[in-house]
């Protein structure tokens, strides 16, 4: 460093902001803050973007042409869907998820590397860094969401304008749920190994038992209690009537399910994160 | 350079004399990890514009106060008020008084340099008109606004080290907490900040908490408190603190020690300590003593001649070395890069 002290080196302009601040219960200015960092981060990491893309293409060609002789021949043979349009959205459900979860374990790096320190000595409540954090991921799962409804033409599944405004509240609402899931595993692990192992114990079963790739109503009925309280089975039933018109629940049910899910999820983060 | 710093610099201002009432308040301070006591029952009071330095050796339980006194570490006992609120049941409005530099990195190295200051002024809601201007000072300041738009990893860092200070400068904070402000800073630049920190001082009135193994640092301080295994062992001011070892010290070599060292005793009363070919005697003031030796002994022993003289005032290090029976490792930069790379480390806050 070449400066040398002298006079000019006066005081920092402005006023004692932190003197004259007023801050309410939720401060949302801290929430803009640490989501637009997290999509900055975003934009950055072009692999991200990648896997966005390469994601659904793999997805749609394995299940769709290994497993739709298999599906469509038995359950779904009767209500005459085909089986590519059958999983699309659930093709959509696990981009969701994905990434989701994904953003969520940036609270783990910024632990490991610091970061977060510098957040947590901020004058912001907690729960407004929580809502950062969570919209940022909802937000980033939802462009990547966003990126797979691309592929639709593709296997014939034309979504009009309309559909595909109700896909994006839809996918919003489903990645906000996930990625609050996501945040109350990543506030509990003090590491990535753990994140992995109760990932591996939540994320694929949700995902298997969200009926996401095949029709549950025929599921043993001691799996049914599962399928139940996993959120994903709304989600995917959701982004299902919108996009192809089946599903089991209403639509407003399944909202209202995630919508609660999400409450009580961060409810249960905001302690665990708060921890020291 | 370094060792200029022992000497008062007339360029400087006098130190402020603690007129207010403390604006940090700690009280009967203790945090335990597990079986481990970190900081063992300590109390201290620190005024406004006071600079308030922690003095001790790795793993004292310097860092561990620190982050209690910010409230990011919950006290297991103890009672801590920071600018008048409880840590505990008003941290949001301690918080807001508060600035702090942390030991260990905490920049987003994904980011660039003014997208980490700019995220740190919507943390601490700076007036939205003034923050291109502030960001521009603080970059200015610590000579980074040639590389302002780089990403941070690839910043040295020495470089990441003086964006970590503009950053906790950025808000303005009216207590500002330094653990290890200057570690791996070379020593011009060390010197440059705490220039900076005095005038930071002297123009905002704003208190000054840090921590440092660096004997020269602690010298900036108007008190000390030196810290041991998570106890305070001594607190005064630097020069009090050195006039508790004693007097300053002199070494001498003459043609015949013994000789001197009669002489000494029987004229001046002072007890000299003959050790391998020198002569070593404690004096109260060592400036104005050695030029009266130096006359008068020609007259005493005129075939006596000096042959090297030596004057050590007491440093901090004695201080320590005193109190504890052991030396503070004056450097510790291999330690320190080590600790650097070990970013993987297991760690919660
Ligand atoms: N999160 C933690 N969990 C367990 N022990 C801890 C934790 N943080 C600190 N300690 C322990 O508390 C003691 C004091 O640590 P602290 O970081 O306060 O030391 P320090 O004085 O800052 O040392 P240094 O000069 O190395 O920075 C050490 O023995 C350390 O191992
Ligand atoms: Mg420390």
């Amino acid at each position: 460093m070449a400066k040398v002290f002298n006079d000019s080196v006066m005081s920092l302009p402005g006023t004692d902001s932190a003197l004259t601040f007023r801050r309410g219960a939720l401060d949302w200015e801290a929430t803009y803050g640490i989501w637009r960092r997290d999509l900055k981060k975003f934009f950055r990491e072009k692999s991200r973007l990648w896997g966005g893309i390469a994601r659904p293409i793999l997805w749609l060609i394995i299940l769709g042409s290994s497993l739709k002789p298999a599906i469509s021949s038995s359950s779904l043979g009767s209500t005459g869907i085909d089986y590519t349009h059958y999983i699309f959205p659930g093709v959509i459900a696990l981009t969701l998820i994905f990434t989701s979860i994904q953003s969520a374990i940036s609270i783990i790096w910024d632990r490991e590397f610091g970061f977060l320190k510098e957040v947590m000595v901020a004058p912001v409540p907690r729960l407004s860094i929580l809502l950062g954090k969570a919209l940022g991921g909802a937000t980033q799962a939802t462009i990547q969401g966003i990126i797979t409804l691309a592929f639709a033409p593709l296997i014939g599944l034309w979504l009009n304008p309309l559909v595909l405004l109700g896909l994006l509240g839809t996918m919003f609402v489903i990645a906000f749920a996930l990625t609050a899931l996501g945040i109350v595993i990543s506030s509990a692990m003090t590491s990535f190994e753990g994140f992995g192992v109760i990932s591996n114990f939540v994320v694929m079963p949700m995902y298997f038992l969200s009926g996401a790739i095949y029709p549950t109503e025929s599921a043993p009925f001691w799996i049914k209690p599962l399928i139940y309280i996993n959120p994903l089975t709304y989600g995917v039933d959701a982004l299902r009537q919108v996009t192809i018109g089946v599903g089991v629940h209403d639509f407003w049910f399944d909202m209202g399910v995630l919508a609660v899910f999400a409450v009580v999820v961060l409810a249960i983060a905001l302690p665990l994160f708060n921890r020291e | 350079m370094l060792e200029q710093n022992n000497a008062p610099n007339p360029a400087l201002p006098t130190p402020v004399q603690p007129v207010s009432s403390p604006i940090i308040e700690v009280a009967h301070l203790v945090k335990r990890y597990g079986p481990l006591t970190a900081v063992d029952n300590i109390s201290f009071e620190v005024h406004e514009g006071e600079i308030f330095g922690f003095l001790g050796p790795n793993g004292a339980g310097k860092s561990t106060t620190i982050k209690t006194l910010c409230t990011l570490v919950k006290p297991s006992e103890g009672q801590v008020k920071v600018a008048g609120f409880d840590i505990m049941g008003q941290s949001d409005a301690v918080r807001q008084q508060i600035g702090i530099i942390f030991q260990d990195p905490t920049l987003d190295s994904g980011l660039t340099a003014v997208e980490n200051l700019e995220f740190h002024c919507m943390m601490y809601h700076v007036p939205r008109p003034e923050r291109s201007d502030r960001i521009k000072y603080v970059l200015d300041l610590m000579d980074l606004d040639a590389h302002k738009d780089r990403l941070v990893k690839t910043y040295s860092g020495g470089m990441r080290r003086r964006l970590e200070i503009a950053r906790g400068l950025l808000h303005r904070p009216r207590i500002l907490f330094l653990d290890e402000p200057t570690v791996g800073l070379d020593p011009q630049t060390r010197n440059y900040i705490w220039q900076y920190v005095r005038r930071l001082r002297e123009i905002h009135k704003t208190t000054i908490f840090m921590t440092t193994h660096y004997m020269d640092e602690a010298e900036h301080c108007d008190r000390i408190a030196i810290i041991d295994h998570g106890v305070i062992v001594a607190l005064d001011t630097p020069a009090a603190l050195k006039r508790m070892v004693g007097e300053d010290q002199l070494e001498l070599t003459t043609s015949d020690n013994t000789l001197a060292a009669r002489i000494i005793e029987d004229y001046y009363k002072l007890s000299a300590t003959e050790r391998d070919d020198r002569l070593t005697l404690q004096v109260a003031e060592a400036d104005r003593f050695v030029p009266a030796l130096l006359g008068e002994l020609p007259r005493l022993a005129s075939n006596l001649v000096v042959n090297t003289l030596q004057i050590r005032k007491p440093t901090l290090e004695d201080v320590f070395l005193k109190l504890t029976g052991r030396l503070i490792r004056e450097e510790d930069e291999g330690k320190k890069d080590e600790r650097r790379l070990n970013l993987r480390k297991r760690r919660r806050l």
